[in-house]
């Protein structure tokens, strides 16, 4: 005889299949460097065959969030898979994404001249399995074209990234994690002047099927490191006399 | 006013080509003057040139005299019954519709030149006749200048036959290298090429309809047949297509024309349908069509696949990658598809350079030593500063009405203006964290203190 909770996980991973989620076994080669936010994933693992939300309303934030997307599109592309960003008023500087351990040269950049024309690019990409990822810029989307997108995804596996830049209102979408990342101050390698590390709070507002949750991470040139949460000194006091690099 | 062309009537009567038309007039009183058009002749030839490829398909217009047409004709005449009937067929077409012809078939261009404007005893000279043809003519004949011709003249030179034995190193010195080249072309000892005034198309395939079409569904069946003809025989030959011209022929004589274009030659009968299946919608059928016609215009040579021994995640070059940029330039536009290269270079706004091939390679490697920010604006927007001291970054800026408190930062990072493409001052970037932690780029233009104007702009957000 099972017992209640045995047939409780049964059923849970029966309905993850019904929506989707194809079953993988938390392994370390799935793991994709972003330590404990993995956790948070329905089996462990970040989803790959899903589509991610990132909502911002500040440039701050948006680069913030293209930042946290580069660092995830360099372990999805290390096998040499190219990845595409679509977008309608890029302000992507390509030359940065190098220091987030990606070749900008394998990125094809698609610049629309509508949100339709957008739309219809990144549902073609998604069905493309030779990419790695997709990564679209997007203002506006409603449930049903979310949901198409969605079901490109199931059918080839290619990742993919909505960012909503003017993300003033939530559009309804059925996303699979809903992400909004913000800059927090960056701390310098001791005793050393200037600025540190990008260093983000990473709120994972809303996954389906997992636990959402807080985290801070940093970008530490070669993959993320989690921070852990410590009470934050007032750092203007003391870095004011070491304040040029 | 010169006349340019005359009739054989006003010819006749002494209105010469070169003369004076008052002159003319005074000669033959009741000659009539029309003006001439610059480049009536070419456009005419053109025309006549173009309805010749029903006869040959490469036609050439004759850049020495513009007053003829040169046809490759091998393998054409035997669809005629023989080179008599043949050319029989063409001159007496074209007297039909009122032109004055003469023609010959020669092994050379220069021959056939020479036998058609001053043969008189056959106009088909035999395979290596043309040494024997050409002896009687005049030196006309070998397409020389005046100069060369009125020297020739002077030296009692009337017919080829005259100066065709003298040693070569004797002609060359009196009448030029020209002159030499000239003879050897007629003779054919030297190449003549012709430049085709339409280029025949290697790939092409037509589809003559029953019924006029009009409906979606019955040009969909039309292209796929078109499709399923012509791509065994690119595939045979190792070629695919890079661009392709669908033209459909309507009932009321107009021509519908849609174009599609790869970025990887393709022979592929389910690709190519996707992309032409885009542009379905541009077609406008009329009353209908009556006949499609496939061109490759550009065809290339496809890179055959190489067997993958083990199965890795495909890179740029993958197959659907590229039949996924095909649809895309085919929906939207091939502008909208961007790669960046990195570029020697340290201006900002430079620093990247835009390519759209998908198999272009960097020459150089991607710069890391100086933080570069990860939005970058397209024109920097000015801000208002407050800095302590020159040289110094900024302690307070405000940009969008929103004051930031800088509290870490790092530079100058002084980049210099590249004098030979604009005149202005030279940046000093620094990177600036404000109390909140969001990071920007921000630069001063100009030296502190200067007597020109310096100014703060923001250049940038860091992740």
């Amino acid at each position: 005889m099972e017992s209640e909770s045995e047939l409780i996980a049964k059923l849970q991973q029966d309905i993850l299949l019904w929506q989707g989620f194809k079953p993988v076994s938390a392994s370390k080669a799935e793991r994709i460097g972003l330590g404990a936010i993995e956790d948070a994933f329905p089996g462990g693992v970040f989803p790959k065959r899903a589509i991610h939300e990132f909502i911002s309303v500040f440039p701050e934030d948006a680069a913030a969030s293209d930042g946290f997307i580069a660092g995830i599109l360099s372990s999805l592309m290390q096998d040499g898979a190219a990845c595409a960003w679509i977008s309608t008023k890029r302000r992507l500087f390509p030359a940065s994404l190098r220091s987030f351990n990606v070749e900008p040269e394998r990125i094809i950049f698609m610049d629309a001249k509508s949100e339709k024309d957008a739309l219809w690019i990144m549902e073609e990409a998604l069905r493309c399995q030779g990419l790695a990822a997709v990564v679209a810029e997007l203002d506006t989307l409603s449930l049903i074209e979310s949901r198409r997108l969605q079901l490109a995804v199931e059918e080839s596996g290619v990742t993919g990234f909505i960012l909503r830049k003017s993300a003033g209102k939530t559009a309804t979408t059925i996303a699979t994690a809903r992400w909004q990342i913000s800059p927090i101050a960056s701390v310098a390698e001791q005793g050393m002047p200037g600025l540190g590390f990008p260093r983000w709070n990473v709120n994972l507002l809303k996954v389906r099927n997992g636990i959402p949750g807080n985290w801070i991470l940093e970008w530490a040139g070669e993959g993320f490191l989690e921070i852990k949460r410590v009470l934050q000194s007032d750092g203007w006091k003391e870095e004011q006399n070491r304040q040029i690099g | 006013m010169i006349i340019t062309a005359s009739s054989p009537l006003a010819a006749a009567a002494g209105a010469q080509r070169g003369m004076r038309a008052a002159d003319a007039k005074a000669i033959c009183a009741g000659l009539e003057v029309l003006d001439d058009k610059p480049g009536r002749a070419k456009k005419l030839l053109q025309g006549l040139g173009e309805w010749c490829i029903r006869y040959a398909p490469i036609v050439a217009i004759d850049e020495f005299g513009m007053d003829g047409l040169l046809m490759e004709v091998s393998g054409c005449p035997h669809l005629w019954g023989g080179e008599r009937p043949y050319l029989k067929d063409i001159v007496s077409r074209l007297k039909s519709k009122g032109y004055t012809v003469r023609a010959a078939i020669a092994d050379t261009p220069g021959a056939a030149w020479a036998i058609s404007r001053y043969g008189t005893i056959t106009p088909i000279i035999e395979v290596n006749g043309q040494a024997e043809a050409l002896l009687p003519l005049p030196p006309e004949a070998l397409r020389l200048d005046e100069i060369v011709l009125a020297r020739l003249r002077k030296l009692g030179f009337y017919q080829i036959r005259s100066f065709f034995n003298m040693p070569r190193s004797v002609l060359r010195r009196r009448f030029g290298e020209e002159f030499l080249l000239r003879l050897a072309q007629a003779l054919g000892t030297e190449a003549e090429a012709l430049l085709p005034i339409q280029v025949p198309v290697a790939f092409q395939q037509r589809l003559p309809c029953m019924e006029p079409i009009r409906t979606r569904t019955a040009i969909e069946i039309a292209i796929t047949k078109l499709l399923e003809s012509l791509c065994p025989s690119m595939q045979a030959e190792g070629k695919g297509l890079r661009k392709g011209v669908l033209t459909g022929y309507r009932l009321d004589g107009k021509l519908v024309q849609v174009s599609i274009g790869t970025n990887a030659a393709s022979h592929s009968v389910s690709h190519l349908f996707k992309l032409f299946q885009l542009k379905i919608d541009q077609i406008r059928p009329g009353l209908g069509i009556e006949l499609f016609i496939l061109e490759v215009t550009k065809p290339g040579d496809v890179e055959l696949p190489q067997e993958t021994i083990w199965t890795e995640k495909p890179g740029l070059d993958d197959n659907s990658v590229i039949r996924l940029l095909d649809r895309v330039a085919g929906k939207v536009g091939a502008e909208v598809i961007r790669r960046y290269l990195p570029a020697t270079r340290y201006w900002p706004e430079r620093s990247v350079s835009n390519t759209t091939s998908i198999t272009a390679k960097k020459d150089t490697e991607w710069r890391m030593d100086m933080p570069r920010p990860t939005e970058l604006l397209a024109t920097p927007a000015p801000i208002e500063v407050m800095a302590l001291i020159p040289d110094h970054p900024p302690r307070f800026f405000r940009y969008n009405g929103v004051q930031h408190q800088v509290v870490k930062a790092d530079g100058p990072e002084r980049i210099e203006r590249e004098w030979w493409l604009d005149e202005g001052e030279h940046r000093d970037y620094y990177q600036v964290e404000d109390d909140k932690g969001r990071r920007y780029w921000l630069f001063r233009s100009g030296h502190y203190g200067s007597e020109k104007q310096f100014k703060w702009f923001i250049h940038g957000f860091f992740a």
